[in-house]
């Protein structure tokens, strides 16, 4: 061994010396020392997966109520809200399905509640059910005219604008305002109370806009309507493909 | 002559020893490259966003962070929704919109409105996962059912996953310390429930399930729709998946 070092000049031996020694302590600190959990990733993954599926579950699931609460939830089942899990109103329920006596979900009868999916605003998708939280029976609670787990209004409506607000409100600012809805539209009884069975017309032909939009239109509220020759004005299509009727965008 | 062989010689076997050190610690490129098909016969799961159904609500974010324990502070979310605002200017905003927050109120006669909607987001998992590349301790991972986790035990805080992040779902966790983000609820899925955002949500604009399931609520969503993910370009794969998306929305 000796001899093996004297070929090397004496500061390259104390060098690799050291190297070697360093070597035998990383060996045996790698393979010895650490223990097999720190080194093995997958068994570390194994672990999360395992913690990460042992966190407690809050929300029920709505099966669950539907075990105990069968009347409302076949209530529900029928209504505008079918596809609504209890728990989006009540909030969590996990809690209450294991102790129903002791821990009882809330009832969100507060008139702040329902504006949160049902207030106006503009980039909510057309057609979903709005109001406006301040005009729509003020200081009234939500549930004293509609049924949360069956909601419809409480009267058939005498006005479109009960369900149609949002057309209404955009006609309201339009050049259209002075319309009535009937004007365009013919609208049977019983649309107010199966809207979707039975629907409104809608006007079918170029002529209809004509009848106040052409130029020698005899309609007696078109005396200021913007005029135009129906032969010559955009031929290929109706109307309402370039202009939207609640709220013509044709600007003087 | 000689210089010349010797050369080559030791070109070659540095070469290959090069290749057989790779080898064994497995960094080849081909190796790290190979994308891995969906296992069939297996859990993979994906989630599904009707942008025309989305209503911003916040009941899902509401709902996430009591599930979740995520913090009650307004910058620590995994699931969130943002508003878009297009005018006819051009111009875009982008607002996330916060829990039982009064949202305001443009006039319906807002003629500079051109389009506004909501886009529901949340962690992409995606299936080739940047966040899990660029984990120094291999705290973040992907599950076999593709879902992507965090090691709250091994992770270090370093937050280099939340800034790999492409989409900006991940925060670090103020009493924790560590990376957090959706995991699709993996304790509920794992039992057969649904993530608690889409058993809440109202209008069914969020979607979730096995891909891999014949016919299910989302497989459905994506024969049904025309599909689009987030920031296609990356590589990154989500197996988050948007109907009727906006191209404003990145």
């Amino acid at each position: 061994m000796g001899k093996f070092f004297e070929r090397f000049p004496d500061p390259l031996a104390r060098l690799i010396v050291v190297v070697l020694a360093l070597a035998v302590v990383g060996v045996v600190v790698v393979f010895g020392l650490i223990p097999e959990s720190m080194m093995d990733v997958k068994a570390q993954w194994a672990d999360a997966v395992k913690r990460e599926e042992a966190r407690p579950i809050k929300y029920a699931g709505f099966h669950a109520c539907a075990e105990c609460h069968e009347e409302l939830y076949d209530t529900k089942k029928k209504g505008y809200h079918r596809d609504l899990s209890c728990e989006t109103c009540h909030g969590a329920a996990k809690a209450h399905t294991e102790d129903p006596d002791k821990v009882k979900p809330e009832i969100p009868a507060q008139r702040a509640f329902c504006p949160q999916c049902h207030a106006y605003n503009p980039s909510r998708p057309r057609g979903f059910p709005m109001i406006n939280p301040v005009a729509h029976n003020p200081l009234k609670a939500c549930a004293s005219c509609h049924n949360p787990h069956d909601p419809k209004p409480p009267t058939t409506p005498k006005e479109c604008s009960a369900c149609h607000g949002e057309i209404a409100r955009m006609k309201a600012v339009s050049h259209h305002v002075q319309l009535a809805c009937t004007k365009c539209h013919d609208v049977p009884q019983r649309h107010k109370v199966s809207p979707r069975s039975v629907r409104p017309s809608k006007p079918q032909t170029r002529e209809f806009c004509g009848k106040c939009h052409g130029k020698d239109a005899t309609d007696k509220m078109a005396k200021n309507a913007p005029k135009i020759d129906l032969a010559q004005h955009g031929e290929k299509y109706v109307c309402w493909q370039c202009h939207y009727p609640h709220s013509p965008e044709v600007e003087q | 002559m000689n210089g010349r062989r010797t050369f080559l010689r030791g070109f070659v076997s540095v070469l290959l020893s090069g290749g057989a050190i790779g080898g064994i610690l497995e960094i080849l490129p081909s190796k790290a490259d190979a994308r891995e098909v969906p296992p069939k016969g297996q859990k993979w799961y994906g989630f599904g966003v009707s942008v025309d159904k989305c209503i911003g609500c916040a009941r899902c974010m509401e709902a996430c962070k009591n599930e979740n324990n995520v913090p009650r502070e307004p910058f620590f979310f995994r699931t969130w929704v943002e508003r878009y605002i297009t005018r006819k200017n051009g111009t875009t905003v982008v607002k996330a919109i916060g829990p039982n927050e009064e949202q305001l109120q443009e006039a319906a006669s807002d003629k500079s409105i051109l389009r506004s909607f909501f886009v529901p987001k949340l962690c992409n998992q995606c299936a080739s996962p940047p966040c899990v590349q660029v984990c120094p301790v291999g705290a973040t991972f992907q599950t076999k059912d593709g879902v992507v986790l965090v090691n709250e035990k091994t992770c270090i805080g370093c937050r280099y996953c939340i800034q790999a992040c492409p989409y900006g779902a991940r925060y670090l966790h103020p009493v924790t310390h560590t990376a957090d983000k959706c995991t699709f609820c993996y304790h509920r899925i794992s039992h057969g429930l649904l993530p608690a955002c889409v058993e809440v949500c109202p209008t069914q604009a969020r979607v979730f399930g096995d891909l891999n399931a014949a016919a299910s609520p989302m497989s459905r969503f994506l024969r049904m729709n025309k599909i689009h993910v987030l920031k296609p370009g990356l590589n990154t794969e989500p197996k988050v998946y948007y109907a009727s998306l906006d191209g404003e929305v990145r």
